[in-house]
């Protein structure tokens, strides 16, 4: 089946509304409710992990052998595979700065849509983050 | 064993939370065949804009139109959320620096390992790779310990 632009388009919005409902619902747009798990007060972070890669898991292991390709486009795709140095390296400098703010990159955009306007500094910054990194980057 | 002890605000939120999160990246998957983490949207924007070679990368170029369709998708999603419960916008206590610092060498170490709680946490995982557990191990570690520095030093 192809897809049109913009039902294409459409199923992305959707996949993310999605995404962003569960962000909320589950409270992880709350840098608070973060902070109290990585401080063990409340181990709530670790049943929304487990619900969202479980369910992402079956689908990944499954719709790949059981569909052939995907609704709207020819190949199921990989995810891009980052040197083992890097990965730890980054890692942990998102682990740090998760700890320090206690908001990763989809609670920090999903906060803006349930009103929590102080999310746009973390937004920012990422981007400003982002940037920095891509500016120092070895390659291409 | 009483379970409001480790989860003293339910458990049930979290949850259904979570099941609808990976719903939303499933749903991404099947019909487009994409992998949904959200960091990469902050790195492929500034294609638009940076003349720098790397982001003109055909990975960010390709994938910046629909990362920021991701993006907007979230905006909607939580505020669909917001329009039907009853608990009133989302404020936060964290003072503007924490955030500011905390979201800078955040995003700057989610590019960098090309992955943040969605990308690895969640993609990674369920793609059953070995390096995207290594770091999930790697930042709930370390986000564990610097949160917990932070506290003593009398943070947020």
């Amino acid at each position: 089946m192809m897809s049109t632009p913009l039902f294409g388009n459409l199923i992305v919005v959707v996949s993310g509304a999605l995404f962003g409902f569960g962000l909320a619902l589950s409270t992880m747009i709350k840098p608070e409710v973060v902070l109290d798990f990585l401080r063990f007060d409340d181990f709530g972070l670790l049943l929304v992990l487990g619900g969202a890669v479980g369910v992402t898991l079956v689908v990944y292991q499954l719709a790949p052998r059981l569909m052939g390709k995907p609704v709207f486009a020819q190949a199921f795709g990989k995810r891009p595979t980052e040197t083992l140095k890097n990965t730890l390296v980054g890692s942990a400098l998102f682990g740090i700065g998760w700890g320090i703010c206690g908001v990763c990159p989809g609670p920090a955009i999903a906060g803006l849509g349930a009103g929590n306007g102080s999310l746009l500094i973390v937004v920012v910054a990422m981007a400003l983050g982002a940037y920095v990194q891509g500016r120092f980057a070895n390659k291409p | 064993m009483d379970l409001t002890v480790i989860f003293p605000a339910g458990i049930w939120h979290y949850l259904l939370g979570g099941l609808v999160i990976g719903a939303g990246v499933s749903v991404l998957f099947v019909f487009t065949g994409r992998i949904g983490g959200m960091s990469g949207v902050f790195s492929a924007t500034w294609s638009y804009v940076s003349r720098l070679s790397y982001f003109q990368q055909t990975r960010f170029t390709s994938s910046r139109q629909w990362r920021l369709l991701y993006a907007l998708g979230l905006v909607i999603g939580a505020a669909l959320w917001l329009l039907s419960s009853q608990a009133g916008p989302v404020t936060t206590e964290v003072p503007w620096w924490q955030l500011a610092i905390g979201g800078f060498i955040g995003g700057y170490g989610a590019r960098l390992g090309n992955g943040c709680t969605s990308g690895h946490g969640i993609c990674g995982m369920a793609s059953l790779s070995a390096t995207s557990l290594w770091a999930v191990l790697t930042f709930l570690g370390c986000a564990i310990v610097t949160a917990q520095i932070v506290e003593a030093l009398g943070g947020a």
